[in-house]
């Protein structure tokens, strides 16, 4: 006997919803497996991780302020992973976004004008755009692999922050310490739940979901972007332009990626300091895949992301454990789904070892 | 008269390439099979903290040398199990391996922070090893660094004279023609991607033993990422491999030490110049359409279904 498997004729549509739930189970399995490793009790750690940070009704506001940057740029990413544009730079692109958006409200610092934060929006996500512009010119004009030029420009993204805070923009009254000013109240995002850190940019998150679900759907920009996916030879032949798609993937997902940037620092942080993102440009890469890059999926995703997020803050501060563990529920996560993936396209049979000539399986 | 700092330069030169050449060349095997693997940067920090944690409670290096190819090699079975008996795309589970590699990395290291490692033994041989520049350069490094040049010439022996060697490039450049004369494509490719998980682990221990000997967070700092990049840069040859390793090497040390020059540019502007090389690098070496597709295994990165 041994497990075989069996292409399937058809992908099962039920399989493609089905994977990610198989694979939360087995993270949580896994979970309660690592808890007990690291000496504590598996039950109580597994509710204090994903339970007790939302069952209150700031838990959940705190998750939305977490899961805005995640949905926002897992938005994006999604669109170019479907069309094989494999942007994961999307860190990089939040931190320039961050930089421009609040480089803008350290230059107009006095400014009273509502036109601030608009302004400062449109700066984050030219600045996001601008950074994923080098990869994306790299890919179509020179071929340059465009998963190792947006990687580097994440490390030098990161430097550019930390040169600034470190100089030019770092606060005169601020005792030496490496970060700017406070922004002022007209460059901070307006908070729609009272007492809560909850700002409009989930609103904003949500409006980009509802707008990407509309343009994959019926926009030409969307089926193009599945065509080229699903059969990049007949892409070819219809004479859609390779070069355009791989510049909109990229503008979509450095633009968004640099207004999460934006939104962060003139969100919950209110200044930019070292750290401005603690990794969400990386978890949103888990986000889209977990959402199915389906801009709908990547919101229930991104809040689950969030909450890997919020259960690690808790487990440290309730459990002494190192807030590290949500990187490997994160990294688990991503394994498990893309290994139940393999239920979307082929049939797990127990088949005697002879072997047996198969039927053509979906073509990939 | 030689400069008294041109010896430890270059020693440290030596000693910041080491890293990169295990992993270039593990991940140059890996490609030639015709598999894609982006999970450098998680199998080497996964070595680097393995290494780390075993020297620093047994205080043996062997073992700790050991153990790090361990871990990495561990990581890469993930893969190889993933990608070829699952299937999975190898781009996404290459980063989920970075990813899974970091997290678990820092939750392992949390325990070792702050404790440090006495280094590794470097060749002494009496009077030869006190020649100038020559002698440490030569007869006055570790253990690790003899190795990492032994695998440059073990991989080049290996890929070009060896009948596996051949079998492991038609397996990569075209895996239904290798399939077809009867090779074991699967079988092939999980050995190399196994080979190229123990070679990036033996790059991170080298960071964790003797680059820095001590263990922070995030370590590997991208030169996993570039260590990819360098295998691009190298077209796919071992040989070439180790030069573009030393010339990052030096192009780190380089900025390290210029601002120990006491040259008025910010710190960070001169970090950034490895990575802004890379890309330049890696232009470089792609813009040329037909001489890339020339050198690149063919069947890199494509899912191989037996029965199609």
């Amino acid at each position: 006997m041994a497990i075989r498997l069996e292409p399937r004729s058809e992908v099962a549509q039920g399989m493609i919803y089905g994977s990610p739930l198989v694979a939360v189970a087995a993270t949580l399995v896994s979970g309660l497996v690592l808890f007990a490793i690291l000496g504590v009790s598996p039950l109580d750690a597994l509710f204090t991780f994903f339970i007790s940070p939302v069952s209150s009704l700031d838990g959940w506001t705190e998750l939305f302020v977490k899961a805005t940057p995640l949905v926002l740029i897992a938005v994006g990413l999604s669109f170019g992973f479907q069309a094989n544009v494999w942007n994961i730079g999307a860190e990089g692109q939040l931190t320039i976004g961050a930089l421009a958006g609040g480089g803008l409200a350290l230059l107009f610092f006095e400014a009273e004008s509502v036109l601030l934060l608009p302004a400062m929006m449109i700066a984050g996500i030219l600045g996001g755009m601008a950074w994923a512009a080098i990869p994306a010119l790299l890919k179509t004009r020179y071929n340059t692999n465009e998963i190792l030029t947006s990687l580097m420009l994440v490390y030098v993204g990161l430097l550019v922050l930390s040169w600034l805070i470190h100089g030019p923009w770092k606060s005169p009254d601020g005792m030496n310490f490496p970060e700017s000013r406070l922004f002022h109240d007209q460059a901070t995002l307006p908070v729609f739940v009272s007492e809560t850190r909850l700002h409009i940019g989930w609103l904003i998150a949500l409006a980009v979901v509802l707008t990407g679900w509309i343009v994959m759907a019926r926009h030409i920009i969307g089926f193009q972007v599945k065509v080229i996916g699903m059969a990049p030879m007949a892409a070819r032949f219809a004479g859609f332009n390779e070069n355009k798609i791989i510049w909109t993937a990229l503008m979509i997902s450095g633009g968004l990626a640099g207004l999460a940037g934006m939104i962060e620092v003139s969100g919950p942080i209110g200044k930019i300091q070292p750290m401005i993102s603690p990794g969400y440009g990386f978890t949103a890469i888990i986000v889209a895949f977990l959402g199915r890059l389906h801009p709908v999926g990547v919101l229930f995703a991104g809040m689950l992301m969030a909450l890997t997020y919020l259960g690690g803050d808790a487990a440290q501060i309730e459990l002494n454990l190192p807030n590290a563990v949500t990187g490997v529920f994160q990294g688990m996560l991503l394994f498990y789904l893309l290994a139940s993936d393999v239920l979307v396209k082929y049939r797990i049979r127990l088949a005697p070892s002879a072997p047996i000539i198969s039927k053509t399986g979906p073509s990939k | 008269m030689i400069p008294d700092w041109l010896t430890p330069a270059i020693m440290t030169i030596v000693t910041a390439s080491t890293p990169l050449v295990f992993a270039a060349v593990g991940e140059i095997m890996v490609e030639k099979s015709g598999v894609l693997n982006l999970g450098v940067e998680g199998m080497m920090i996964m070595g680097a903290v393995a290494a780390f944690a075993i020297g620093v409670t047994t205080g043996s290096a062997t073992l700790a040398i050991l153990f790090g190819a361990l871990a990495g090699l561990l990581l890469a079975l993930i893969f190889g199990l993933l990608t070829l008996n699952l299937r999975a795309n190898q781009v996404a589970t290459g980063l989920a391996l970075t990813l899974f590699g970091l997290g678990l990395s820092a939750l392992i290291g949390h325990a070792f922070v702050g404790e440090t490692f006495p280094g590794l033994p470097k060749l002494d041989i009496p009077i030869i090893s006190e020649f100038p520049i020559i002698g440490p350069l030569v007869f006055g490094q570790d253990f690790l660094v003899y190795m990492s040049v032994a695998s440059v010439i073990f991989a080049g022996w290996f890929l070009n004279r060896t009948r596996w060697g051949l079998v492991l490039r038609a397996v990569g450049e075209n895996h239904d023609a290798a399939h077809a004369i009867g090779h074991p494509v699967n079988f092939v490719r999980m050995m190399a991607v196994l080979f190229g998980g123990s070679m990036a682990g033996l790059g991170g221990a080298y960071l964790s033993l003797a680059y820095t000997p001590l263990w922070v967070e995030n370590m590997t700092a991208g030169r996993g990422w570039i260590a990819l990049a360098l295998v691009v840069f190298a077209s796919w040859r071992p040989g070439r491999a180790i030069f573009g390793a030393y010339l990052f090497g030096g192009i780190t040390i380089l900025q390290l030490h210029v601002q120990g020059f006491g040259v008025a540019i910010a710190p960070q502007l001169m970090s950034m110049l490895p990575y802004l090389a890379t890309i330049v690098v890696l232009v470089l070496i792609s813009h040329d359409v037909n001489r890339f597709k020339l050198s690149a295994p063919a069947s890199l990165g494509k899912t191989f279904h037996p029965s199609q």
